[in-house]
């Protein structure tokens, strides 16, 4: 299963507010594991996400989501998107966010519930979310994409800001999702979360630097840490 | 469109209203303040003010309130990334829509029934016509002020334009529509100007309603009116774009 693509994208292009942002991307993310897509802030992470979930308008290319047109009405059911800033009604309470975006996918309320355990909320269930702390608000945004249990999971740094216990148990949920069959593609700009993923995939200046397993970049690059892989690639693209 | 999804969005704006209380009064509360101190104005003149501008009043706040909430409120969606999640997700753009009008229809029901007993109970407003149907045409007015304002925020970046959009989009309205003068009396170009504007046909069928016509003759100011919150409604719809750049 894990070399099945559950993204296929062939020559993406992307001008994004005027700014050609993805000049030309062609790029594969295996189904059923974690892809780190990892990359400094403003490479253009978040607008390959948006036009994976289908928000983007594309200039030209293909983006093909678990074997269908990325925004395609069907997949809209199977796809959960976390947006990089916290997109969830701060004005109402962390269940009532969650009831409303299940009733959106049909869900029943018990997948409310269990949303707001799996990003430990439960003793704030019944807060509005402007009340909460910033590492809370972006878990009550992570669980709106959790709640319609989705074979695709799309998240926009979900673990910036986050303190090192929360973010370890994130890690622990994304890693039990993938082994249940859920797809990830999770966005940072810190390479330290690398060790989490499966794959990686390293963005720059709208393009990969790199893509593959993470001890196979290491191993290429002699570096001894991601980060250092980075800059290694960095400079190698540099000195061509 | 489904009515789980529709109802889905119309449950949740009226839940978000629920935790404004300060919405809540300013909604409720301010057109019987304003009303009350233009009766409070006339209340030692031999006008009949309450009794010809009031029920035109009762046309116009209730679409100036519901136009500013919806705007700056579809807006902050746009704003805060709300809106690019939902349309990543199982949601029509007419569920949305229409969701959104239907909670803001309620929220101007109860606006209508408050401040229709306000003026007639304590203003001493006093109608030939039947009063639910000035509660109506209220209602109608407020919704298609609602659909006009999530048409306006479509045009505004900021919640600062959106405010400023709504002398744009009313005040011509407000003032061509006959509260200020009759229209018989206006410039001929004026008044065909009006006739194109939604408010006039609420503010004809409240003149009707006033002076104690019937039901029948105040049906085709209805429908126009009716067919304008069709019409903002699917311009709405259209302009709303899944993919934005």
């Amino acid at each position: 299963m894990a070399e099945a693509a559950a993204i296929r994208i062939r020559g993406l292009r992307v001008v994004r507010k005027k700014v050609l942002v993805i000049p030309g991307l062609d790029v594969d993310v295996a189904a059923g594991a974690i892809t780190g897509l990892l990359g400094p802030s403003g490479c253009g992470k978040s607008t390959l996400m948006r036009a994976i979930v289908g928000v983007q308008i594309v200039e030209s290319g293909s983006v093909e989501v678990l074997g269908l047109p990325a925004g395609s009405a069907d997949l809209r059911h199977r796809v959960g998107y976390m947006t990089q800033e916290p997109s969830v009604y701060s004005d109402l309470t962390v269940r009532e966010n969650l009831a409303h975006f299940a009733r959106i996918y049909g869900v029943d309320q018990g997948n409310v519930d269990r949303a707001i355990d799996r990003v430990d909320l439960g003793s704030k269930a019944d807060t509005v979310v402007s009340d909460l702390s910033g590492g809370q608000h972006s878990r009550v945004s992570l669980a709106a994409s959790l709640v319609g249990e989705p074979d695709l999971l799309v998240l926009d740094e979900p673990t910036v800001g986050l303190d090192p216990v929360l973010r370890r148990d994130l890690w622990a949920l994304f890693r039990s999702l993938a082994s249940s069959g859920t797809t990830l593609l999770v966005s940072s700009h810190v390479m330290e979360e690398a060790v989490h993923c499966d794959r990686l995939l390293l963005m720059r200046d709208g393009h990969m630097l790199a893509d593959g397993v993470r001890d196979d970049l290491l191993a290429a690059t002699g570096a001894a840490d991601i980060e250092a892989a980075f800059l290694a690639l960095v400079e190698q693209e540099d000195g061509r | 469109m489904t009515a789980r999804r529709t109802f889905a969005t119309t449950s949740r704006v009226l839940a978000q209203l629920r935790h404004d209380h300060r919405t809540i009064g300013i909604i409720l509360v301010l057109p019987c303040v304003i009303f009350g101190l233009i009766a409070w104005m006339f209340s030692g003149t031999e006008s009949q003010v309450v009794d010809t501008m009031g029920p035109l009043l009762i046309a116009i706040f209730p679409a100036v309130i519901m136009f500013l909430i919806t705007s700056v409120v579809t807006l902050r969606e746009r704003t805060s990334g709300t809106l690019e999640r939902l349309m990543s997700l199982p949601i029509s753009k007419a569920d949305f829509l229409v969701g959104y009008a239907l909670a803001f229809a309620l929220a101007a029901a109860v606006q209508a029934v408050v401040l229709l007993a306000f003026a007639m109970g304590v203003c001493g407003m006093r109608i030939e016509g039947p009063v639910a149907l000035m509660g109506l045409v209220s209602v109608l007015d407020a919704v298609l002020g609602s659909t006009l304002g999530l048409a306006a925020s479509a045009l505004a970046r900021t919640e600062f334009q959106a405010v400023q959009l709504m002398p744009v989009f009313l005040i011509p309205q407000i003032l061509v529509c006959g509260l200020l003068m009759p229209r018989a009396a206006m410039p001929l170009v004026l008044e065909w100007i009006s006739r194109a504007l939604p408010f006039t046909y609420a503010a004809q069928a409240m003149e009707k309603l006033q002076v104690g016509a019937s039901t029948w003759s105040v049906a085709s100011d209805i429908a126009v009116i009716c067919a304008f919150i069709a019409g903002t409604l699917t311009a709405g719809i259209v302009t709303l774009r899944r993919r934005t750049a």
